[in-house]
């Protein structure tokens, strides 16, 4: 600081004079301008914004000056001192946007490097070919039905009309437990959880019932001894065979797509009558007639197709047996391979893949299909 | 049930240029679905060819070839190299100047066997000379064909070398092959077929020409004595309602079958082997009637038909001698010597041989239940069983054993015995009353009753529209003697939807009211397994069939319920005639496979029902089908089925994370294995404890972990699997699993989750070091935390674990966080401290804990 002012001539005091003012902004502009990094910018902004810079000592002078000088004085340096932290505003910004983008290209990596640290898991897609068709049913109204695998002759078979001399009973076809007596079998169909559905429940009935079933044949390309059925069951007043072509019809179309082409034709089952087959196109060869060539398809043994199920109506003696009375309502039912249609739909060639356990076929498939 | 295109044209007219996939198609709209195509599969040169000369060349390997020189007219080599054929021929059956059938290069026989001209022997042999099964035509294969004694010296007479041999032969000739449904027996006959094919073309009227309609002879005295005596009828039915024997003596056993039949014979499957064989197996295949032939000379007494006694012994023609039971119904010598199982199999000692000049025919009806018990219980499933269980027209018997005589005279050179026997005790069947209007009430197609009526007409029925118990809206009908099946109203309204066409059924979808969706267990269930692999986890699903010693290998104590299993009677594999009592039990053999093919990192799980018999397997009751089943009935029917609960199974060996740029992997241990449950129960909203568990195999005494459920259910276990099991059922090293019981934690979730309020005021946290005893569980030292901390406790967090050099031996330090949290205010710091105080003291007194 100077000393006292005593000649109260502001322009005496060299340090606000507007020369000395101008070249103090000017060199403080041009060490904004030269600072090349926020370091830089730091000095520059202590060296000439600072306490000991030349604008703030051109500060204190004002305070010695007579009043009627202090006010031209005071924005002369006032000005001045606002041009020096404007720059150092602007540059403060160029500055940080600079650095900010010179971090994002720092901190840049290679995100094409593996990033499952865990392995993702899979259902099984038999469980959800199943949940896909339970799903679509129950949107219609339907509700879902269950019982065990480990069954009752007799709800196996005899109430569904299969009589004790019938071949699917024989010891070649069905797990018997022991001893054989016990009248205990393996379910060989998901069919005895109609029977349990028709007599723990009043109609109308609409349930549709998954589930493993179990017959006695080695596993090939085309068994396996272990599989899955869906089965749909109705008995309501008046369904005719109309009815049950509608549901099959929504069966299909929610599986396969509203393209497939099935057939239907007579066919013969115990548990209903009239009965019904439904047949669609082969998935293989796509319905070319292979039979009697050197190599027939062996996905449909060269018909051009594939039976999805049996079907009808529910037989009167079947009815009877639930207590349901046959002259007041009728039913339908019907029931095909999970695993078949899990071929169809998703191209699987052969049982074993289903069956096998190899976790490469459940990922394939995730966690919905 | 096959047919030849040329037999279904005897008996109705083919639709013009019909082929087989026509008629299969055809026969499937009628209900027949298509199995097979045979035949129909040779492209020619396959000619008549006239042997003009041969050179005996015996060959190094001991055989003695002829090189032959065959006129095939303007064929072959004619057109190419101006010669006759040259052939090269195994066979020596053969003279010059005997016509032959050759096939020429460029031919294709059956089987996609392409004919080229080829080196054999020394020479370039243009073709072959043909014996039977080279072209479908026989099995014969004992020398070539020579046409004159094929087809009879008048015949080949009028061939020419070079006349197409697939026309004279009949070898274009396709045949459909079907499957027939067990209520369809009459279609094991090409009568049926053919009926059903001529029913698919709209049964144009005189289109069927019915073979069984033929004269027959009534019975007559002086016939064969046949007695039934059936003293023991299955269900009240007779066990043979009709018995017709007619005899042919003086055949000349050498006289062989006609080529056209051992042709059709051998279209259908089988294989020609006497004249008097043959017939009876050709007539069967025509109208489905199964005939036995025996030799009279052979026969001493008159025919009965009885049971057998019990001990009885037959040797059956399959030369196996046969214990037989009394349900068997036999046709037996004098009532003494058996002679047959009826309607399965004939003895060996009464068997036609080729010496036999006098056979007796046996056409005879059995009933259908009486041969599916005998023909199962000997399992012996043959033409004639097969038949006769699925229902044999009984009135075509006489016309069958007419048709059989009239070929063995015609072909066998013998004459038929005027006496007639036709023993027939069959009961009239009686007419049903069909409400006309029933078919559209249970197909849903507004069939007109003309239709209907039209329709069982040409079916067979027999439809009266007056008289009484008819009216504007009933008929009454005959089902014809070849439909055992016809009974009731369903019966009648599937014949006349498959008649008028299934495919002019509409489709309506039905529409049911109050369906409430997927039950809360449905759902819970879902939750389990997509959470189990939302964890990482791969679904599979194995088998659960399991052995006896794997309770062993599981080391499950002696008095574990898990050795309690069901045993099966009939296992694929006496190896595992088991069911598994656990997941596990099958699922170590997905994981041993999956490690088998390679893959070291396998984490899998399946959800499934196990099979735990509460004690000895009680008997489930078989009561009657006429009527629902009464209560008590019922539940004896429900308790006799074992507890088969849910569980899940869990296991992983290999690295649960991966090594990676981030740095080395982590192997799974026994805390995935926890989590996993956890995380499962997590999902239901369902809390859990964990619990230390020293003895429950198959897992690792020190390190397996016993989850239960807040009132101490049991959930299930996981952890490390013991070493000595992973030995025995030689996993990977430190191979973990878990298993739980999916039921009780669904069940633990079915209670609607009740939110709790909570606090937005900031949380307080504290840490402190507990140094326990390495006994004290972890969980048990929180269990203590929690209750003294006080209702301000939001959480406490087990952040590290020490145990080492700087603390005292037999002892780790256990890092808590204590967070508390007030509903209503900030908490200070000495009501905070307090807490903490509190709950230190509380682990002090339940653990012997001490603050570090």
């Amino acid at each position: 600081m100077s000393g006292p002012n005593t000649n109260y001539d502001p322009v005496e005091v060299s340090a606000l004079d507007p020369a000395n003012l101008d070249a103090a902004v000017e060199d403080a502009v041009a060490a904004i301008a030269a600072a090349t990094s926020l370091d830089d910018l730091k000095a520059a902004r202590i060296a000439h914004q600072g306490e000991k810079s030349p604008l703030a000592l051109a500060n204190r002078e004002i305070g010695a000056l007579p009043p009627s000088a202090k006010a031209e004085a005071g924005k002369r340096v006032g000005q001045a001192r606002g041009r020096v932290g404007q720059a150092l505003t602007v540059r403060q910004a160029e500055l940080e946007a600079e650095r900010d983008e010179r971090i994002l290209v720092e901190e840049r990596v290679d995100v094409t490097v593996p990033a499952l640290r865990r392995p993702t898991g899979a259902r099984h897609p038999i469980e959800l070919v199943a949940q896909r068709l339970v799903d679509a049913f129950v949107g219609m109204g339907w509700e879902v039905a269950e019982g065990p695998e480990l069954e009752s002759e007799w709800l196996n078979f005899d109430a569904l009309n299969l009589g004790p001399d019938h071949p699917a009973r024989q010891m070649q076809d069905t797990f018997f437990l022991d001893p054989v007596d016990s009248g205990l079998v393996l379910r060989t169909q998901t069919s005895p959880v109609q029977i349990r559905t028709m007599l723990e429940q009043e109609p109308p009935i609409y349930v549709v019932a998954p589930g493993k079933v179990f017959r006695t044949d080695d596993l090939d390309a085309t068994h396996t001894p272990v599989f899955h059925q869906i089965e749909c069951l109705a008995i309501d007043k008046g369904l005719t065979m109309a009815h049950l072509r509608g549901a099959l019809d929504a069966f299909v179309r929610i599986m396969f797509g509203e393209e497939t082409r099935t057939r239907v034709r007579a066919n013969y089952f115990p548990f209903t009558e009239p009965s019904m087959e439904t047949d669609f196109l082969c998935f293989a060869c796509h319905g070319e007639e292979t039979w009697g060539s050197a190599e027939p398809c062996r996905t449909c043994g060269g018909s051009g197709w594939i039976e999805l199920g049996g079907s009808g109506m529910v037989n009167r003696k079947v009815l009877r047996t639930c207590g349901i009375d046959p002259d007041v309502y009728s039913g339908f039912a019907f029931g095909l391979g999970i695993e078949r249609a899990l071929q169809l739909r998703h191209g699987v060639q052969g049982m074993h893949d289903i069956v096998e356990g190899d976790v490469r076929f459940s990922q394939q498939f995730g966690m919905g299909v | 049930m096959r047919m030849p295109l040329s037999w279904l044209a005897e008996y109705t007219d083919l639709a013009p240029g019909a082929r087989g996939a026509d008629v299969a198609a055809s026969l499937v709209r009628v209900g027949l679905e298509e199995e097979d195509l045979h035949g129909g599969d040779i492209t020619g040169p396959l000619v008549v060819g006239r042997v003009l000369s041969f050179e005996l060349e015996p060959q190094k390997n001991g055989k003695t070839i002829r090189w032959c020189t065959v006129d095939v007219g303007q064929n072959g080599q004619m057109l190419t190299e101006g010669k006759h054929q040259e052939i090269v021929c195994g066979a020596h059956n053969f003279e010059v100047g005997d016509l032959v059938v050759c096939v020429l290069p460029g031919a294709v026989l059956p089987g996609g066997f392409a004919i080229a001209a080829r080196k054999t022997y020394g020479h370039v042999s243009n073709g072959m000379i043909c014996a039977e099964d080279e072209i479908g035509l026989g099995h014969d294969h004992e020398g070539i064909i020579v046409l004159s004694r094929l087809l009879g010296e008048e015949r080949a007479a009028t061939l020419s070398p070079g006349d197409d041999a697939i026309t004279l032969l009949g070898l274009a000739d396709e045949t459909v092959e079907t499957n027939v449904t067990p209520d369809r027996g009459y279609c094991f006959s090409v009568r049926g077929l053919a009926r059903e094919y001529w029913h698919a073309q709209g049964s144009p009227e005189g289109g069927y020409r019915d073979p069984a309609d033929v004269a027959t002879p009534a019975a007559t005295a002086g016939g064969y004595a046949v007695e039934l005596k059936d003293d023991s009828p299955i269900d009240g039915n007779d066990g043979c309602d009709r018995y017709v024997a007619r005899i042919v003596r003086g055949i000349d056993p050498t006289r062989p079958s006609p080529p056209w039949m051992s042709k059709r014979l051998t279209q259908m499957g089988m294989r020609p082997i006497s004249l008097a064989v043959d017939v009876t197996n050709y007539v069967m295949l025509a109208v489905g009637q199964p005939l036995h032939a025996f030799d009279v000379d052979r026969l001493s007494g008159s025919v009965v038909v009885r049971r057998a006694r019990a001990g009885e012994m037959l040797t059956t023609l399959d030369d196996v001698e046969r214990t037989l039971h009394t349900d068997d119904l036999l046709i037996t010598d004098g009532g003494e010597q058996p002679l047959a199982i009826a309607g399965v199999m004939g003895g060996a000692s009464s068997e036609v041989s080729d010496t036999t000049t006098d056979v007796l025919i046996e056409a005879a009806h059995f009933d259908p239940t009486t041969v599916a018990r005998s023909s199962r219980r000997h399992r012996l499933i043959t033409e004639a069983s097969k038949r006769f269980e699925r229902g044999v027209d009984p009135k075509v018997t006489a016309a069958a054993a007419q048709l059989a005589v009239d070929l063995l005279v015609e072909h066998g050179g013998g004459t038929v015995d005027d006496a007639v026997t036709d023993v027939d005790r069959r009961s009239e069947r009686t007419a049903y009353r069909l409400d006309v209007t029933e078919p559209a009430r249970i197909v849903g197609v507004d069939y007109p009753r003309e239709r209907v009526v039209g329709i069982l007409r040409d079916l067979g029925c027999v439809v009266e529209e007056s008289g009484e118990g008819t009216d504007d809206t009933h008929v009454l009908v005959t089902p014809p003697s070849w439909r055992p099946d016809l009974v009731d109203a369903p019966d009648y309204a599937e014949e006349v939807a498959r008649i008028d066409g299934y495919n002019n059924i509409p489709s309506i979808t039905p529409t049911p009211s109050d369906g409430r969706g997927l039950t809360h267990a449905q759902k819970a269930r879902r939750v389990v397994a997509d959470a189990l692999a939302g964890a990482g986890l791969t679904e599979v699903l194995s088998y659960p069939f399991v052995s006896e010693e794997l309770a062993d290998q599981l080391m499950l104590p002696a008095d574990d319920d898990r050795r309690h299993a069901v045993r099966l009677a009939n296992p694929l594999s006496e190896e595992r005639p088991l069911l598994r009592t656990s997941v596990l039990a099958s699922l170590v053999d997905t994981l041993r496979r999956n490690v088998a093919r390679g893959r070291k990192d396998v984490a899998i799980y399946e959800l499934g029902l196990v099979f735990r018999p509460g004690g000895a397997i009680g008997t489930a009751p078989i009561p009657g089908v006429a009527a629902r089943p009464d209560a008590e009935t019922l539940e004896q029917l429900y308790a006799a089925v074992p507890a088969q609960p849910r569980r899940a199974g869990i296991l992983a060996t290999g690295q649960a994370e991966q090594a990676g740029w981030w740095g080395p992997g982590r192997a799974a241990d026994w805390s995935d294995m926890v989590a996993a449950v956890q995380t499962v129960a997590a999902a239901l909203a369902v809390p859990v404890s964990v619990a230390n568990d020293p003895g429950h195999a198959p897992w690792h005494p020190g390190r397996c972990a016993r989850i239960t459920l807040a009132d101490g259910t049991l959930v299930g276990h996981a952890g490390e699997l013991h070493p000595k099991v992973v030995a025995a059922l030689e996993l990977p090293a430190r191979t973990v699993a878990a298993e739980f019981d999916v039921d009780v934690l669904v069940a633990a979730s079915s209670e609607p989750v009740q939110a709790r309020p909570f606090s937005t005021f900031p949380p307080a946290m504290t840490d402190i070091a507990l140094l326990v005893g390495v006994d004290v569980a972890a969980a048990d030292v929180e269990t203590a935390l929690r209750s003294g901390a006080g209702e301000s406790l939001e959480s406490v967090t087990l952040f590290d674990v020490y145990e080492g050099e700087r603390i005292e031996a037999g002892h780790r330090s256990l890092a808590y966080r204590l967070t508390f949290r007030a509903p209503d205010r900030t908490l200070t710091t000495d009501e905070v401290n307090d807490f903490r105080d509190a709950a230190v003291a509380a682990a002090a007194a339940a653990t012997g804990a001490v603050q570090r």
